[in-house]
């Protein structure tokens, strides 16, 4: 510290102490909510403190559901969103990594156009191509299917440069040393460069989980039977359908059940979380 | 590139088959396929189309309805992108000042980067319901009728603070990486001739923070244009009056709602120039670093 000023370290603890409360409000106001029985909502002013129904209201999330709404029990879809944050993770890595050992460790005809063709991708996020897309996956028979639901999102071009540069900071006297030993290309990758870039697969795959789970454009669209929603995706029907009687405590529970996981990979793997969000904007 | 290179020619392009089949199959060919269709006029019933050259985008630049739609987009950009880095940048200054309780307040304030923007949107949805929400019932204490469903202004505040909110972690995290990677010395060598804090930050720390800010400057523009749908999607739906119809969202209506092609892919190449555009910045000038 430059100077002692006992004024401004208050004044510093007092605005995040403050910026803690407002990060968190929202989500106190949601717990709260998800454990108090509906008339709780009817008389007009929200309660602040928790109520006594939290495991009334959770079980029956997790286990039934709001039939009435046309969504399947909550624990339905936590499993879809689990599958598909799953095979977006795993999937993104596994691609990424074969295309940068292709293009780092092999000189072929036309490398420079497949790294810009990956490139490219960068500049075309699904927002922007939404219903050529769709058309796409519909054609393909993929609508309400977990490979529908992930493979679309797996190129990318931030998980190929980031194995470009782990694999440009490898010495060659490694690949040396494994080609005079004998061993080949995919021995050489399976042996050497999977075990040297495991942290930064698993930090990877932390932000992934994270992208994966909290998709909602997507799911809400090649999805159309209750099979295969997605929490995230779940909730907005959920909302819409009790509209006319609200069930907030119910939304609320869904809403708390559908930011847990996330949640909870981020805090539990803080430092693997900070490395992966540091490493994908370099 | 490596200077020890296999030299297989099958090899490498076995390896790179999975990526370049996806990103032909679900990324190339769509974006091709709005580019065509953007030139193209579908009739009422999708059996003919003709080719109309430049109409669909001269529709667009003669249409109230998307001139609309580009201030609102521009109004929240900026409004997120102010209101969550400045808030993330006062927290992350405070937290530097911190010695033993930096990661306890760096734990409480990172998670929301996890909550879905979707869900970010829902919880803020009800925290400002005007019936039963808790904003609400205080701003009637001090007079003010709260109605996003109503009032333009109220829902445009309403998806820029769910918005905002998700993002702050995020820069909070950047920033205080930034701000510890300024010399110390510098800081003191101020101090030393006299300047006070507040001085010592607008002449030293903020200018010497600026790559920071600059590159998170671009990545808060492009989620507030591209990733900010979901928050749209659950709480306001664009409206009301289109008072929030950003163009992701009106991309997506347009093309899926009021099925008219034509003009939502002319919108989704007006897009892919923009992301074109921020994408080229972000790596010219972002990677040199503003340098001082």
């Amino acid at each position: 510290m430059i100077e002692n000023r006992p004024g401004l370290d208050f004044l510093a603890h007092l605005v995040l102490i403050l910026g803690v409360a407002i990060v968190a409000l929202p989500v106190w106001i949601a717990f709260v909510a998800s454990t108090h029985p509906p008339s709780a909502f009817v008389s007009g002013t929200i309660p602040m403190l928790p109520g006594p129904d939290l495991i009334t209201n959770y079980s029956r999330m997790l286990g039934s559901g709001v039939s009435s709404s046309g969504t399947p029990p909550v624990s339905t879809m936590m499993m879809n969103s689990l599958i598909m944050a799953l095979m977006i993770a795993i999937g993104k890595i596994a691609i990424s990594m074969t295309s940068a050992f292709a293009i780092v460790y092999f000189r072929f005809p036309f490398r420079n156009l497949a790294f810009w063709c990956i490139f490219i991708t960068m500049m075309l996020p699904v927002e922007v191509r939404i219903v050529p897309t769709f058309k796409v996956v519909a054609d393909l028979g993929m609508l309400n299917s977990y490979w529908g639901l992930s493979v679309p999102l797996i190129a990318s071009a931030t998980a190929t440069f980031l194995f470009r540069q782990v694999f440009l900071t490898i010495p060659d006297e490694l690949t040396e040393a494994a080609r005079i030993d004998g061993a080949g290309p995919m021995k050489f990758f399976r042996d050497i460069l999977l075990p040297l870039s495991r942290t930064n697969m698993a930090a990877l795959f932390v932000i992934l989980f994270i992208y994966g789970w909290n998709q909602y454009l997507w799911p809400l669209l090649v999805t159309t039977s209750s099979d295969y929603y997605t929490i995230v995706a779940g909730i907005k029907r959920l909302a819409d359908a009790v509209d006319g009687v609200p069930q907030w405590h119910l939304v609320m529970a869904t809403a708390m059940l559908a930011m847990l996981p996330p949640v909870a990979v981020v805090i539990g793997m803080q430092r693997l979380f900070v490395k992966g969000l540091v490493d994908t904007e370099k | 590139m490596k200077r020890t290179a296999f030299t297989n020619q099958l090899l490498p392009w076995l390896l790179l088959a999975p990526q370049l089949i996806i990103t032909f199959v679900f990324f190339l060919w769509p974006a091709a396929q709005a580019i065509r269709q953007s030139f193209l006029r579908e009739d009422a019933f999708g059996i003919s189309t003709q080719f109309v050259g430049l109409a669909n985008f001269k529709a667009l630049t003669g249409s109230a309805q998307y001139l609309n739609s580009l201030q609102v987009t521009a109004i929240f950009a900026i409004c997120v992108t102010v209101l969550s880095m400045g808030v993330a940048l006062l927290m992350a200054v405070a937290v530097d000042r911190m010695i033993r309780s930096t990661s306890i307040y760096t734990t409480l304030l990172v998670w929301p980067y996890a909550v879905a923007p979707a869900v970010a949107g829902i919880l803020w949805w009800f925290i400002f319901n005007p019936t039963i929400g808790i904003l609400p019932y205080l701003l009637e204490m001090v007079g003010y009728d709260w109605n996003h469903m109503t009032s333009k202004s109220d829902a445009m505040i309403l998806v820029v603070i769910a918005s905002a909110w998700k993002q702050i972690s995020y820069n909070f995290l950047f920033f205080v990486a930034g701000l510890q990677s300024i010399p110390a010395s510098l800081r003191e060598a101020a101090a030393i001739d006299g300047a006070g804090p507040v001085r010592r930050f607008f002449d030293i720390t903020f200018p010497l923070l600026s790559p920071t800010t600059f590159f998170l400057l671009v990545v808060n523009i492009v989620y507030a244009m591209f990733d900010t749908f979901s928050v749209i999607d659950a709480t306001t739906e664009g409206g009301p009056a289109q008072a929030t119809n950003i163009l992701v969202y009106k991309v997506y209506f347009d093309g899926f709602v009021g099925q008219n092609m034509g003009s939502s892919a002319a919108q989704s190449v007006v897009l892919m120039l923009i992301v074109i555009v921020l994408t080229v910045v972000q790596f010219r000038y972002v990677e040199k670093k503003v340098a001082y």
